[in-house]
């Protein structure tokens, strides 16, 4: 299984990662590599086998435990916003998206 | 002190023949002195070290005591501390400061452990030889030229060269198990859902699973007792009763039945990790253990399965890093996209980006079924391959890895190379069981190989039962490496 510099170029702007050209063939052959590795397992005949999303799923419950829908937490606002690269008036900027 | 068992310091610290301040400041001498050399930390915090163990010793002068009160302890840097950067060994956090404390630190220190500092790790925990982190390679006190392992190798190196009396990890496939086996330490990867992943910043969900690193079983039985346990805050999180994993430690190992699965023993595996392993095994026949031969006939999918899995749930966690809450914004861009995708390019390393491009290949439209869905399916048939195993034996034992320690540089060519190199691991995480790596000697190079140990789902005492027993009658887990002497 290879990927060719398109698909590269769609995988990358789905990823929001910039790859410019000279890296999009490095990282076509990269990438491709990892994919043979996995083709490995297409062979094999799953039918009927159920996914197991969840480690423990024969084990325990696999359901997602819920808390009440209540406001527990503390306002800390200023305190999660001082690792921000940008912020105004409480708010996160970002560059112009409607003009 | 250097070299002694956390039960040695505590009660060297309970009579007084010792405080805590004494004892972080060894360790911190220690650091200072090390690494340079070694790089197993990316922050050492001498005040905070010296704050945490003042404020120790003021607990016990008013009558409290602990196993770990006073204990200085080194945290891989991706569990988040309040007040003190979390890189997880990424550019895109180089200067990122947690405003809160993982669930793990906060037991730790609860229960009156100094937090020494915080270890060297491959980029996102994505790596399996500590050479993609942001802050430079750690070098494996064993052989400088080697690798430690990874992605925990930077608390491996440093209890390996004694610059911690112990350490956090996790482990998403072998990321504790790998670098204790190649740096000659003790770790434990316990069941999934037993170590809160709240604050521990996110590789891949469903396998990711903190745990202790040490010298000895003894010791990360101490250390399970603090880091187990439940907590609202992670919604895998078990809700089950507390369990003291010291309980079995003295537990005769006459009558445990080993299972040896054939696929660990076959070609691919060097000749001095399989001698030492079966060393170790005859070990436990001389104990009046028993061995029977088991198959796992779905190992070799582990690495593709795995090398699914985890990009997958990775390029969907860290999507979070968007330049725009917290960490790495590029400096200049013409629109919020080419803000997103440089931000994104210039924060991640090439591991991480691969892995990111892989997963979103795989979750990519027309591509689910034919990689997610039937990688999830093939996960339930290596999970089963275990509970048959463990209808005929009571623990698992091969080896941690197929080879010892390799020179640095040696995979760095050929990702698919060094994925493969954690056969023996990942299958154990893909199921969810505990595992861990016990020092069981050392290879012709002088490097140290690792027992792996397997057991069923919530058997983490009596893991640490059988390395118990096995470093009563051996010395290899308190071997010091010759070039950095106490």
């Amino acid at each position: 299984m290879s990927l060719d510099l398109e698909q590269i170029r769609r995988i990358a702007r789905l990823a929001r990662i910039a790859v410019s050209d000279a890296e999009a063939a490095d990282t076509a052959a990269s990438l491709s590599g990892v994919l043979g590795l996995i083709g490995e397992m297409q062979a094999v005949d799953t039918t009927g086998i159920e996914p197991m999303a969840h480690a423990l799923d024969a084990q325990v419950s696999s359901a997602q435990r819920l808390r009440e829908d209540k406001a527990v937490e503390p306002d800390r606002r200023t305190a999660y916003q001082a690792s921000a690269p940008a912020v105004q008036d409480g708010l996160y900027l970002v560059p112009r998206v409607v003009e | 002190m250097l070299n002694a068992s956390l039960s040695e310091m505590s009660a060297a610290l309970e009579s007084r023949k010792i405080s805590s301040v004494e004892l972080t400041q060894l360790f911190l001498g220690r650091i200072a002195k090390l690494n340079g050399e070694l790089n197993a930390f990316i922050t050492a915090d001498a005040p905070r070290a010296l704050k945490d163990a003042a404020a120790a010793d003021a607990r016990r002068a008013t009558g409290q005591s602990g196993p770990l009160l006073g204990i200085p302890v080194a945290h891989k840097d991706i569990f988040c501390t309040e007040g003190i950067r979390t890189t997880c060994g990424s550019k895109m956090l180089a200067d990122f400061v947690s405003p809160y404390d993982a669930h793990v630190i906060s037991r730790f220190g609860a229960a009156g452990a100094v937090l020494l500092g915080k270890t060297n790790m491959d980029e996102f925990a994505m790596g399996s030889s500590n050479e993609s982190s942001y802050f430079g390679a750690v070098k494996n006190p064993w052989r400088r030229s080697a690798v430690p392992g990874g992605s925990s190798g930077g608390s491996a190196a440093a209890v390996a060269a004694r610059m911690a009396p112990a350490a956090t990890g996790t482990d998403t496939g072998g990321s504790i198990r790998q670098p204790a086996s190649f740096t000659g330490v003790c770790g434990v990867k316990p069941t999934y859902g037993v170590v809160s992943r709240y604050g521990m910043i996110a590789f891949a969900s469903s396998l990711d699973q903190g745990g202790p690193m040490g010298k000895g079983a003894a010791d990360l039985a101490a250390l399970l007792n603090v880091m187990a346990g439940f907590d609202a805050r992670d919604s895998t999180s078990l809700d089950r009763p507390p369990e003291d994993y010291a309980r079995d430690l003295e537990r005769p190992v006459a009558g445990l039945r080993i299972g040896l699965p054939r696929e660990y023993f076959g070609d691919g595996v060097d000749a001095d990790v399989a001698a030492r392993v079966q060393d170790a095994i005859r070990w436990f026949e001389g104990q009046g253990a028993k061995t029977v031969e088991i198959t796992l006939p779905n190992t070799k999918l582990a690495v593709p399965v795995y090398y699914v899995l985890a990009p997958a749930e990775a390029s969907s966690n860290l999507s979070r890093f968007d330049g725009v809450r917290y960490g790495h914004r590029a400096a200049e861009y013409a629109d919020l996209y080419e803000m997103y995708c440089k931000s994104r390019a210039e924060g991640f390393g090439a591991e991480v980006k691969r892995r990111i491009l892989v997963g979103t290949y795989v979750l990519s439209h027309g591509y689910y079924d034919a990689y997610y869905l039937q990688a999830q399916k093939i996960r339930r048939l290596i999970a089963g391959d275990f509970s048959d195993a463990f209808a005929q034996c009571d623990v698992i034992m091969g080896p941690v890895a197929p080879t010892t320690a390799y020179e640095a540089g040696a995979m760095s060519g050929d990702p698919v190379k060094m994925y493969l190199g954690d056969i023996f691991t990942i299958p154990a995480s893909l199921a969810g069981l505990p595992g861990m790596s016990i020092p069981c000697g050392f290879d012709s190079k002088g490097l140290p190989v690792g027992l792996q140990a397997i057991g069923n789902y919530f058997s983490e005492a009596r893991l640490l039962n059988v390395a118990h027993q096995y470093q009563k009658a051996t010395d290899w887990h308190i071997r010091v490496p010759d070039a950095f002497p106490l």
